[in-house]
């Protein structure tokens, strides 16, 4: 009996090994072109927008394959492991996503992991469409690496109508007003600023850097020609420690959602995110500009804080024409259509059809169309992945003992260990 | 003949375990020593010869310090209140009481919950909002029994924060403690503390100069058990407080600075620096568990 048992038992692994090994020889490319697209969107709006993408796609290419290897996990942390293993054993999918910029270029560009796209920027006239000063915070060297999808604004400010209103505040225009608006709800016993965990910070520094340093010197800031130990970062930095003073205590303990949240609820008058706040409060049944308003965060308006998602071209493709068919479809007016109204994000093309977007959106696109366009330190665009680490910590320990003057020598090393300012 | 053959197989069917222990700890401790000594910074090896910079580096790195800072805080909190909270409970059990059966279940019960789990209920709990018109957890509480002085921020209480995710930690481990040290009481043989009665001694007296002393083994066993798991606290911090730097230790700036910021090399250094902290705990008590099983 006992014999019989493991015979059984013997006979069952041989029987799933074989399936396994069965599974792994099924032919990786096949006759029939196809095309691997590597994401991280898996859930929500994200995989119902890139499905309505794949959907154009497979009405263009009807003789291509798509085949959607997305990985599940927040802002791609799953994904990137995992094509990161791939890329190390030379198998890479023939396109993935990433945050347009330096996070992209600081990672893949300098491992000479994925193609320059110029040509195919001038092939399609993308360069006609897309903003003149998008183009530089996306290319390294004069080449552009990668095929920008949707655009989503940092540099918001969403403020609660009701709160404003009751105590006469009209939406600040700049830090000053800023100041003075949330000195009066303070001592109206209002929290005058809401914020969350430590990214949430980041991402409130970057907007502060941004008004007070201006366009050119914020960029600057990025390619090392405005200097980190200059007195108009103190100034920055200064500012960043007074708007620090006007949010809540238990700041660390929220996410961006509850962050958020608490303005619409009341609890406080303004916080500084991204416009999928904008997402986020529609999902709640909110009103735009009755239950909340919204406007460039003070001091940068006409300055458009962009992040993006991207899609490259892997050196080494296994169907390289495939991927170009895809990223063309990622490039057009069609495609960027079919993903955007569903993720909540506005094209990356300032030609897309205004009639597909909310009232939100819709003003988004206008500012995309004219403003300067300026990138997000917080998602990808202006430093690569070790410098904003870096500034994560010295940020950090900013927040803990506001210390700006050891802040400000933090920054200016971290420039210089991993970033332009060696 | 026949032994030889017994121990050749015995060699053999161990052989697996020894290859894969061999390959997956001291091979990967070895490698990881070696890419703490390199300058890898990136998605590519680079294996450059650094020297002892990146360890040399990381004891002046200010958030280094705030990692030392914490840990240190969070095993003296950890390790003493355990073992407080672990005695009390086993010498309340060990008066042999109706329902200790019930109450040895009951509190070793949190045991059997995750460090996620516990990390997320008492995250609530410890809800740090202190504005009158969000109050939750704790706080609430504390409120609804009018007992508002004691309101207060949790593990965002500035520099000793720690000390409230040390408390969940004890909650979740003091009836490990617990077991531990009624295990050793029941192992008291009762004619001592007999003879202890008959000598005259009272029950405090009786405790403190004899069976604490017996115990001394226990409280050995538990602090190496604590120790190791508090220096290497990193799913509890994160499930209660998310990547936050006041409430930094090691293994979480080992694993941020590795994976989000591609600083190899650091991260091997701390996580060198870990196995190093934890060896300092195990390596003698090793030897001295060792040492007495050979004079048995």
């Amino acid at each position: 009996m006992k014999r019989r048992k493991s015979l059984s038992l013997q006979i069952l692994s041989i029987v799933l090994v074989s399936v396994f090994l069965l599974a792994a020889c099924q032919p990786a490319g096949g006759e029939a072109s196809e095309v691997e697209v590597f994401s991280w969107w898996t859930g929500g709006g994200e995989a119902a927008g890139l499905d309505a993408m794949i959907e154009v796609f497979k009405e263009k290419n009807p003789n291509i394959e798509f085949v959607n290897s997305a990985v599940a996990g927040g802002a791609g942390t799953n994904a990137r492991a995992v094509l990161a293993t791939r890329l190390s054993q030379n198998e890479p999918p023939d396109s993935w996503q990433g945050h347009a910029g330096q996070e992209l270029i600081g990672t893949y560009v300098k491992d000479e992991k994925i193609e320059p796209l110029n040509f195919l920027y001038d092939e399609e006239g993308w360069l006609d469409v897309m903003p003149a000063t998008l183009i530089p915070l996306i290319s390294d060297g004069g080449n552009i690496y990668s095929v920008p999808v949707n655009i989503h604004r940092a540099n918001v400010i969403w403020s609660n109508s009701q709160i404003l209103a009751d105590n006469g505040i009209s939406i600040p225009t700049s830090m000053d007003e800023w100041f003075a608006a949330m000195d009066a709800l303070q001592a109206a016993g209002v929290t005058p600023l809401s914020m969350g965990e430590q990214w949430t910070a980041m991402h409130l520094f970057e907007t502060i850097m941004l008004s007070s340093l201006g366009p050119d010197k914020y960029n600057g800031l990025w390619d090392g020609s405005t200097d980190w130990g200059s007195s108009d970062v103190t100034a920055a930095l200064e500012a960043f420690t007074k708007t620090l003073s006007y949010t809540n205590s238990d700041a660390s303990s929220l996410s961006w959602q509850d962050a958020s949240q608490l303005v619409v609820d009341g609890s406080a008058a303004f916080n500084v995110m991204g416009d999928w706040a904008q997402g986020f409060y529609q999902e709640l049944g909110l009103e735009p500009n009755t239950d909340y308003g919204w406007a460039p965060v003070p001091g940068t308006g006409g300055n458009f804080q962009f992040l993006s998602d991207s899609f490259v071209l892997a050196v080494g493709a296994p169907d390289r024409d495939a991927a170009l068919a895809w990223l063309k479809v990622a490039g057009s007016k069609d495609g960027q259509d079919a993903f955007n109204p569903v993720k909540g994000s506005i094209p990356a093309r300032s030609d897309g059809d205004v009639s597909l977007y909310n009232v939100y959106l819709q003003s988004a696109m206008d500012d995309w169309a004219s403003n300067t366009v300026v990138g997000s330190l917080t998602h990808g665009v202006v430093a690569n992945d070790s410098w904003k680490s870096e500034i994560d910590t010295a940020l950090g320990l900013f927040l803990q003992d506001q210390d700006v003057g050891a802040f400000q020598a933090a920054l200016v090393a971290a420039c210089a260990s991993t970033g332009p300012c060696q | 003949m026949f032994a030889r053959k017994e121990k050749l197989y015995g060699f053999l069917l161990v052989l697996p375990s020894i290859i894969a222990v061999g390959i997956f700890v001291y091979g990967f401790i070895a490698w990881s020593v070696r890419v703490s000594l390199s300058d890898w910074v990136g998605l590519t090896a680079d294996y450059t010869f650094a020297g002892l910079r990146n360890y040399i580096e990381l004891f002046s790195d200010p958030r280094f310090h705030v990692d030392i800072r914490n840990t240190v805080i969070f095993t003296v909190v950890f390790v003493l209140g355990a073992l407080i909270i672990g005695l009390f409970l086993a010498i309340l059990l060990d008066q042999r009481l109706p329902g200790e059966g019930f109450f040895r279940g009951l509190f070793l019960f949190p045991m059997a919950i995750s460090f996620i789990v516990t990390g997320v209920v008492w995250r609530w709990l410890m809800n740090p909002a202190t504005s009158a018109d969000r109050l939750s957890g704790y706080n609430l509480l504390f409120d609804s029994l009018g007992l508002d002085f004691l309101i207060n921020q949790w593990h965002l209480t500035p520099t000793y924060g720690m000390a409230a995710i040390a408390m969940t930690a004890i909650w979740q481990m003091s009836g490990y403690t617990m077991a531990l040290y009624l295990g050793g009481l029941r192992a008291v043989p009762e004619e001592l503390r007999e003879a202890a009665r008959v000598d005259g001694a009272s029950e405090f007296q009786m405790y403190r100069r004899i069976i604490l002393p017996l115990l001394w083994p226990v409280t050995l066993s538990a602090v190496i058990i604590l120790g190791h798991i508090s220096l290497k606290v990193f799913d509890l911090i994160i499930a209660v407080a998310g990547k936050q730097l006041p409430l930094d230790v090691p293994s979480i700036y080992m694993w941020q600075t590795t994976f989000d910021g591609l600083f190899y090399g650091r991260g091997a250094s701390i996580g060198i620096l870990l196995l190093i902290s934890v060896a300092f705990l195990i390596i003698p008590y090793l030897y001295y568990s060792l040492r007495s099983e050979g004079e048995e």
